[in-house]
């Protein structure tokens, strides 16, 4: 059985309040060396069984373009494995 | 006239805005539930506010694949008025009926406040005959509405006089303080390049009787009204 990741996260001309908010509390918390941080989503999907490799990376990026983010602010990055 | 009010799993201002067009603006109003096909005999439609979906994903992300989409989108296209509120603003957006996306507030809190916005474009279904430059105070309620879209194209929305609403203190004035979730350009509301088609983060719904702390909200329904008897 196929399982694939999506990562989405926001563009880099984006900015991100969550990743600020928690970059600052790191700050807070000692852990000066961290110099930023970006908040993004993860998903992992089963494919059925039997579905090919091409056509599961295929199907996986649609999904991941035309649901799993939002073109106007987010990327997207697909890796499927067998 | 008719006004049909979208109902999400989640919608929460869909009773609201149910009253204030039946009840305040004396027009006829129906809820129509997000699973039909068909939007019936209306008028005009709005998507209420609330959290549809539970706003899983994305904001108005999972709403915008209900069935009724596909007639909104078809009657938007046919020229009739649509308007999104706060989370039916998102559903807009993430439909491509509307331009940008929602970030996070600048503050990352949730904003339920008084805010003042001022009336940029005099020729929309929801701003017809409202002076350019009236400022109203409305109420928001929001988590995402830090509108967003990349410079080049927020030049391009300017410059085709598409933002309908913005942020500005009582004095009608864009200040930085008072664009209170960090929106691009202080843009509180926007419409299509037909004008047929509006969203909106203030709940013009929650301030449409004197009641309410404000009556500014019932002159955008006004303003409809009057566009759907001219129509």
């Amino acid at each position: 059985m196929a399982k694939a990741r999506v990562y989405v996260t926001l563009k880099k001309s984006v900015f991100d309040p969550q990743g600020k908010t928690i970059h600052d509390a790191l700050g807070t918390l000692g852990y000066a060396s961290v110099a930023a941080v970006r908040q993004g989503k993860f998903f992992e999907l089963d494919l059925a069984p039997g579905v090919p490799a091409a056509e599961a990376r295929r199907t996986v990026e649609e999904i991941a373009e035309k649901v799993l983010s939002n073109p106007v602010i987010e990327s997207c990055r697909v890796e499927v494995d067998q | 006239m008719k006004i049909g009010v979208v109902v999400f799993p989640g919608s929460n201002c869909d009773h609201d805005t149910y009253h204030v067009a039946k009840h305040v603006m004396g027009q006829e109003a129906s809820f129509i539930w997000h699973k039909d096909a068909s939007l019936g005999d209306v008028d005009a439609v709005i998507l209420p506010g609330g959290f549809a979906y539970g706003d899983y994903l994305r904001t108005g992300a999972v709403a915008r694949f209900s069935p009724i989409m596909r007639a909104v989108t078809e009657f938007a296209a046919k020229g009739g008025p649509v308007i999104g509120i706060c989370n039916g603003f998102q559903v807009l957006q993430e439909a491509g009926l509307l331009p940008g996306a929602m970030l996070r507030n600048k503050t990352v809190k949730f904003l339920s406040q008084a805010v003042h916005v001022r009336v940029e474009r005099d020729d929309t279904v929801l701003t017809g005959g409202v002076p350019v430059g009236t400022v109203l105070t409305l109420p928001i309620a929001h988590g995402e509405g830090n509108f967003y879209l990349p410079e080049a194209e927020l030049d391009r929305l300017e410059g085709e006089g598409r933002v309908v609403f913005r942020y500005v203190a009582k004095d009608g004035q864009v200040t930085e303080e008072a664009n209170v979730n960090g929106s691009s350009r202080a843009i509180a509301g926007v419409c299509n390049g037909k004008r047929n088609v509006v969203g909106l983060m203030p709940h013009p719904e929650r301030a449409s009787e004197p009641q309410l702390g404000s009556a500014d909200g019932r002159r955008l329904f006004e303003a409809l009204v009057g566009v759907l008897q001219r129509a």
